[in-house]
């Protein structure tokens, strides 16, 4: 069943939380996982397998580059679910 | 016209192999000059705290410019040859698995038999980085068979040669050196099944940029390997762990059982993402010979196991998990009795 972009956003920031140990109050929407969250790209695929499994869906290698933000991801999950 | 009726007159006798097989020696080779991070940082416009962070890779050895993966794994083989109590006319076989051999043909294990003073059978193979496991696989499967007594199997890389040392995704990842190890009859089973297995639909994840043909006719400069590090990651770490507990549970071996886990010295965060994947009990020793080695693709695997062996890090007749993965996209993996 598809979840909220709410709730989507707290599950992902769990994830990322998991992988770097930063805040979950500090994944927000907006924020740049490389820029702001300093996330590599080794710790950015853990976090999209983490998030395919928690979220049952697929992303693929090549979506990867364009998820910028969290919020880019949180709409790509939401897509996908739906 | 009338089909012609075999003679039935001749009947073949069949080889006659060991029951079981076994890694009797390693030995490895290391080029003196190490090149630390420093040295290469400048081309990518990178840090040594930036590569180290990515691949936990400090430093590694670089051959010199005359001296060849023949040369590297003659000196691999005679550690081995020592280790296994053995004299190279002892050798039928010599298996060397490389991709880094700058000869489209012939193939290196001749020349290296040559130089070992022997004229045994001798073959490369190309499995990349998972080389050596394939060729331990073959080894076994020919003392067993019957074609081989003893089979000397090398994984040697000249990685130096074939690294765009301008390509920040794969300049500070690779070295240089050889790995060797004999593989010998056996009272008991001390090879286990080995669990392989290719997803060539990946090709493009590691390659050699273009092929001789399109370099001859475009003009295209020297083709260095290139990796697409993201997918290989994703695919080495979910991908093989699952890879790694069949070769277990095809040994007959639970985790709790091993002595050491040798993976393929790809990169330091896929090590330890696959032990989190693999729940691999903490007093299990683990190859971590990349931090001053790195990447030394077919050679990796049995350069760690030489250093755990000779530093004490595992003990010698314990059990060792070993998976070789790389491009193809190849992988194997098996349980072996160390030597």
């Amino acid at each position: 069943m598809a979840q909220s972009e709410q709730e989507i956003l707290e599950g992902l920031a769990e994830i990322v939380n998991e992988e770097t140990g930063l805040d979950t109050d500090s994944v927000q929407s907006d924020k740049s996982f490389t820029d702001d969250l300093d996330i590599d790209s080794l710790s950015m695929m853990t976090i999209v397998v983490n998030a395919e499994e928690k979220f049952g869906v697929r992303i693929p290698d090549d979506e990867v580059k364009n998820l910028k933000t969290v919020g880019d991801a949180v709409s790509f999950i939401s897509k996908s679910q739906s | 016209m009338t089909t012609p009726a075999p003679k039935g007159t001749g009947t073949i006798t069949a080889p006659a192999g060991a029951t079981f097989s076994r890694i009797l020696g390693v030995g490895g080779y290391r080029p003196e000059r190490v090149v630390w991070n420093a040295e290469l940082v400048e081309a990518i416009d990178s840090s040594d705290e930036w590569i180290q962070e990515r691949s936990g890779i400090k430093s590694r050895r670089f051959a010199a410019k005359d001296e060849s993966v023949v040369d590297m794994s003659v000196a691999a083989s005679h550690e081995a040859l020592a280790m296994a109590g053995l004299e190279a006319s002892a050798i039928d076989a010599v298996i060397v698995a490389t991709v880094t051999h700058p000869f489209q043909t012939p193939a290196a294990a001749p020349i290296v038999a040559d130089r070992l003073g022997i004229q045994a059978a001798a073959f490369d193979i190309s499995a990349a980085c998972a080389g050596y496991c394939h060729a331990i696989s073959l080894a076994s499967d020919m003392v067993r068979g019957g074609s081989a007594r003893h089979v000397l199997v090398i994984g040697v890389e000249k990685l130096s040669d074939f690294t765009d040392l301008n390509d920040r995704g794969s300049a500070f990842i690779f070295g240089d050196g050889a790995g060797a190890a004999i593989v010998g009859p056996s009272d008991t089973p001390a090879i286990g099944p080995t669990v392989w297995g290719s997803d060539g639909a990946q090709w493009k994840a590691i390659s050699q940029r273009d092929s001789w043909v399109d370099v001859r006719d475009q003009d295209l400069g020297w083709p260095a390997i290139g990796m697409a590090g993201q997918t290989v990651f994703r695919w080495a770490v979910w991908g093989m762990a699952p890879v790694a507990l069949k070769a277990l549970d095809a040994a007959g071996v639970r985790p709790e059982d091993l002595d050491a886990f040798i993976p393929h010295q790809a990169n330091m965060r896929i090590i330890d993402a696959m032990i989190k994947q693999l729940k691999l009990p903490s007093d299990i020793a683990v190859a971590r010979d990349i931090a001053d080695t790195a990447n030394t693709s077919a050679a990796s695997v049995p350069l760690a196991t030489e250093r755990m062996l000779r530093e004490g890090e595992a003990p010698r007749g314990g059990l060792a998990l070993q998976i070789g993965f790389g491009a193809g996209l190849v992988y194997a993996a098996q349980v072996i009795v160390l030597p």
